[in-house]
């Protein structure tokens, strides 16, 4: 019997499959959060330059990464919607957006706490603050015109082409902001010269970073599922099988 | 429009006379609401003259502040009039007729881009120099500050139309469009302000020049075409 991936495109095929997997990422996530954190601030070393406030890296660097990562899925999401149509496509997106615009947040928020003991300043206009601020005003640029369009065949579509002009001028936006910084240097402080790591402080950090994969990866999948109820409440699928359940009978 | 629309195949309907014909037709409806086209014009002008209120008449900072300044009120000018670019057709029809059209939708788009431009970035082009000197700019700068405006102008058009077409008819457009439409505009501000600084402090302008040019080119391409599927989006 052949696979039928499309199968998977059908809201009414993934929402308990969804429902089976969160668990298992969420405790994913909760187990390598613990372990990470664990390494992070009882086994790695303390910085010899930055001394202990350089341990915010563990949440930091996470978040920056899948700020960018959900970015480029979501309008990976959006093509793969608008070429063929698929609704649960846009319904992904959707899920993803807030994930993404709070990990651009928590980036921003723990790299000026970091900034702060590092620097001595809690915002520098550096190449990669201003483009994670700017990031941060794509993802709100998604959500409020998703938002502004009552109509969810439009709203999606809208939202989806303007995800896919976001994700062109990413590129151009980092390059030129990283060009422009180099222009005014003398006020910034370099954050580009890493300094070598030691393989304890690196293994956290990689161990933070599956962890808010898997974070991501839980938090969209409930949010896709509540977004599928919404949409289809008043599918037959979601009357016989999910209404009954929601009002008290056994599965 | 009704060159546009005219089935009759004569010499009217090829795809630069249709190009044209919108042109001149959004020309026409620009000249006919006059006020319309001032209002941006006269925006740009005052958004720049408040600056040296705020911050002092010292000229050493003027001249360091005149090119940001004059790039984001221009980028301010140019989103402003944006609502008057596809609202007014979506409204009347005339946009759906546009869809209809056998012609390509993103070649029409582009006319509407260019006259977008025509209305609102000649004249600030025109003016900039002027609103430099009060900004006591040197004469190269306020050359190269015009030139960057030449080329960076159509690309606010061009941009902007992508976010005029996916705020139609939605509620609190004008709001929403600088949302969206603002940090698309970040890398022209950036190479069109750089551009003037180089000037002011004796640097080449070479470089950034060519970028804007590029981001012309880019958008050229690409921007037709997005406000094209834009307005199918928001029509259909």
């Amino acid at each position: 019997m052949a696979l039928n991936i499309w199968r998977f495109a059908s809201p009414q095929v993934i929402y308990p499959i969804a429902g089976r997997m969160i668990p298992g990422f969420m405790l994913a996530a909760a187990v390598l959060a613990l372990a990470g954190l664990y390494i992070g601030f009882f086994v790695a070393p303390t910085d010899f330059q930055q001394g202990e406030s350089y341990r915010i890296i563990f949440i930091h660097v996470p978040a920056a990464w899948m700020s960018m990562l959900i970015y480029v899925v979501m309008a990976f999401w959006c093509a793969i919607g608008m070429i063929m149509r698929t609704r649960l496509s846009f319904m992904m997106a959707l899920a993803l957006a807030p994930t993404g615009a709070l990990m651009t947040f928590i980036a921003l928020w723990t790299g000026a706490l970091w900034g702060k003991p590092a620097w001595g300043t809690w915002w520098v206009w550096d190449a990669r603050l201003t483009s994670e601020l700017i990031l941060l005003f794509l993802y709100i640029g998604f959500l409020s015109l998703h938002a502004a369009i009552d109509d969810v065949r439009r709203a999606d579509r809208a939202a989806g082409l303007l995800a896919l002009v976001g994700v062109i001028n990413v590129p151009i936006i980092y390059f030129s902001v990283q060009w422009w910084n180099t222009l005014h240097q003398g006020a910034s402080v370099s954050l580009t010269r890493a300094p070598s790591m030691a393989s304890t402080m690196l293994a956290g950090m990689l161990i933070m970073v599956l962890s808010a994969w898997m974070y991501s990866i839980a938090a969209s999948l409930m949010r896709l599922r509540i977004i599928i109820l919404e949409r289809e409440a008043d599918a037959d699928w979601v009357q016989e099988q999910i209404v009954p359940i929601a009002q008290g009978a056994k599965p | 429009m009704e060159a546009v629309l005219d089935a009759t195949p004569d010499r009217r309907t090829g795809l630069l006379a249709v190009f044209s014909s919108v042109v001149q037709r959004d020309l026409l409806l620009a000249m006919r609401r006059r006020a319309d086209v001032l209002t941006s014009f006269f925006f740009f002008i005052i958004v720049v003259s408040l600056f040296p209120l705020g911050v002092g008449p010292e000229p050493n900072t003027l001249r360091e502040i005149a090119p940001g300044v004059v790039w984001v009120a221009a980028l301010l000018a140019s989103m402003l009039a944006l609502h008057r670019l596809l609202a007014a057709d979506y409204a009347d029809g005339t946009l759906e007729q546009l869809v209809l059209s056998p012609k390509p939708l993103s070649l029409l788009m582009l006319g509407k881009m260019l006259a977008h431009w025509l209305v609102t970035g000649i004249p600030l082009i025109l003016i900039a120099p002027l609103l430099g000197l009060q900004f006591d700019l040197p004469g190269p700068a306020l050359a190269v500050m015009a030139l960057g405006l030449l080329l960076g102008t159509p690309v606010l058009s061009m941009l902007g139309a992508i976010g005029a077409a996916l705020t139609l008819g939605v509620r609190g457009a004008s709001g929403l469009i600088a949302l969206l439409v603002l940090p698309l505009y970040i890398p022209v501000l950036i190479f069109g302000a750089g551009a003037v600084s180089a000037a002011v402090s004796g640097l080449s302008v070479e470089g950034h020049l060519s970028m804007l040019a590029a981001f012309l080119l880019f958008s050229a391409v690409i921007a037709p075409w997005a406000a094209a599927a834009a307005v199918r989006i928001a029509v259909e």
